[in-house]
């Protein structure tokens, strides 16, 4: 059962939400992570591995950093979740 | 031609512990004699069979008033540091002062135990991606005057002096020397420990150092009691904001006692055990006093650092009476750990805060559960209620040991 985009990113903010203290309902798809929601390195491998474990989407480290913003990591992650 | 050395004063006061969410509750909780002491977690005494059912949790849980991003990405040392931090610059009324002049001085005993074991269980049972990247950082006994300075601007620089029970004392001591050698203005000082946590509880009964009393956990500690068998384990965090008289006076600040003096000194003598005849001791609370450019005939009230373990009590009335001999007499000596719990890195901070409060109300707090006093005892105990002390200047001292053989001395004084 593949997630929906609406999924990923409803559960994408409730995790960035949960490290970085920002209300989910900010977390919204044209957001950078680093400017508009000021999630540094360290967080955002938190935010990546969480994110694969939810939603069965490998995210290689590699991968983390071209995430620039909400939108990426929802695209990212709805196409490379285990089908 | 050298200028006077600066005179240290304590503009503000926080904590968090067994016995209250602030400074003024855990110091009305105290004059009012009451245990900190309850039951642990049940799973834990039940899953890693502890001998040692009970111990003193913070009154006020951490949750309650930190935000839930700072409860995730501190270990609950440095959440308590940070908790008492910010009730102790509000009450120094949150000085104006050059970054490059605020300096943080903030220790602790174990430092980030319970992330340490978390990232442990993470790695075992998950492997290495899952382990939280913020793990080291959160870990560091350092990271309690890292977030300190961070929270403050400090940049003076954060300092972490590791001495075990007397971390907290020493790091005040610390702060005492920055103002003095004009390294800065302020320096926010103290200690914080999170070790109620199965491992340390299973390290220290398997050092015999704590009190086995589980069916009373209010009377397990009873400094100076013929039947005491150990301390009982504490957490907590506790702040002074320390100034310079003159930084302090320039911003029209509420002076509540001066910081006259400190003294530091080392046992080598065992890594665990007292020097029994208190000479190490003895001398770093003469220091103290001299220091403090006063005499024994001064001291009014000694906070003892009075755990309840049959030994280190009684090398703690020897070396007193070594230091002052006959005028010891006319101290009035409290063990607060017998309503606190023993708070490791910050008991010698939070007895700290109740020695600047006894100067601020002219009280000396009680000593509780002294059922029959140890006949080796021959001091001045407040016991059960508080004492008022006398009129006139007053100085008070705080006296914190620990592990490694360390011995620390504050002395406060009033302004």
């Amino acid at each position: 059962m593949a997630h929906t985009e609406q999924d990923i990113l409803a559960g994408l903010a409730d995790i960035v939400s949960e490290e970085t203290g920002v209300d989910a309902s900010e977390v919204t798809a044209d957001k950078t992570f680093t400017d508009d929601l000021d999630v540094d390195s360290l967080s955002m491998m938190t935010i990546a591995v969480t994110a694969e474990e939810k939603f069965g989407a490998k995210i290689p480290d590699e991968e983390v950093k071209n995430l620039k913003t909400v939108g990426d990591a929802v695209n990212y992650i709805k196409a490379n979740q285990a089908a | 031609m050298t200028s006077p050395r600066p005179t240290v004063v304590v503009t503000g006061l926080g904590a968090t512990t067994p016995l209250g969410g602030t400074a003024e509750e855990t110091w009305q909780a105290a004059l009012a004699g009451r245990s900190g002491a309850g039951p642990l977690d049940a799973s834990w005494v039940e899953d890693y069979q502890l001998p040692v059912t009970f111990a003193a949790q913070l009154a006020t849980p951490v949750t309650e008033v930190l935000k839930k991003v700072e409860t995730k990405r501190l270990d609950p040392f440095a959440q308590y540091a940070l908790v008492a931090a910010r009730e102790a610059w509000a009450d120094a009324g949150a000085p104006e002062v050059e970054p490059e002049r605020l300096a943080s001085s903030v220790g602790t005993g174990i430092g980030g135990v319970q992330t340490l074991l978390a990232a442990w269980e993470s790695l075992r049972t998950k492997g290495a991606r899952r382990v939280y990247p913020l793990s080291i950082p959160m870990l560091m006994p350092n990271s309690a005057a890292g977030t300190v300075s961070l929270e403050f601007g400090a940049r003076a620089g954060a300092h972490t002096l590791v001495s075990a029970c007397s971390s907290g004392a020493e790091s005040i001591a610390y702060g005492l020397h920055l103002i003095r050698e004009g390294l800065a203005d302020v320096v926010i000082a103290g200690g914080s420990e999170a070790s109620v946590h199965p491992l340390p509880i299973a390290g220290f009964t398997q050092m015999q150092a704590l009190s086995t009393r589980n069916d009373s956990p209010e009377t397990a500690s009873r400094p100076y009691d013929t039947d005491r068998d150990g301390f009982l384990l504490g957490e907590g965090g506790a702040i002074l904001v320390l100034e310079s008289e003159e930084h302090a006076k320039a911003r029209g600040a509420t002076i509540i006692a001066t910081l006259a003096g400190a003294g530091v000194s080392a046992d080598s003598h065992h890594i665990a055990a007292p020097e029994p005849e208190g000479a190490g001791a003895s001398r770093a609370m003469a220091d103290a006093v001299r220091d403090a450019g006063a005499n024994p005939k001064d001291l009014s009230h000694i906070n003892a650092h009075a755990t309840s373990t049959p030994v280190g009590d009684v090398a703690e009335v020897a070396a007193i009476r070594r230091a002052f001999g006959a005028d010891a007499d006319h101290m009035a000596v409290s063990g607060t750990k017998s309503m606190t719990g023993h708070l490791l890195g910050a008991a010698g901070a939070l007895e700290a805060v109740f020695a600047a409060q006894s100067i601020r109300d002219r009280k000396a707090p009680p000593t509780i559960n002294i059922e029959n006093l140890d006949p080796a005892v021959d001091l001045d105990v407040v016991r059960d209620t508080p004492r008022d002390l006398p009129e006139g200047d007053l100085l008070v001292l705080d006296n914190s040991f620990g592990f490694g053989g360390h011995n620390v001395a504050l002395a406060f004084g009033s302004y």
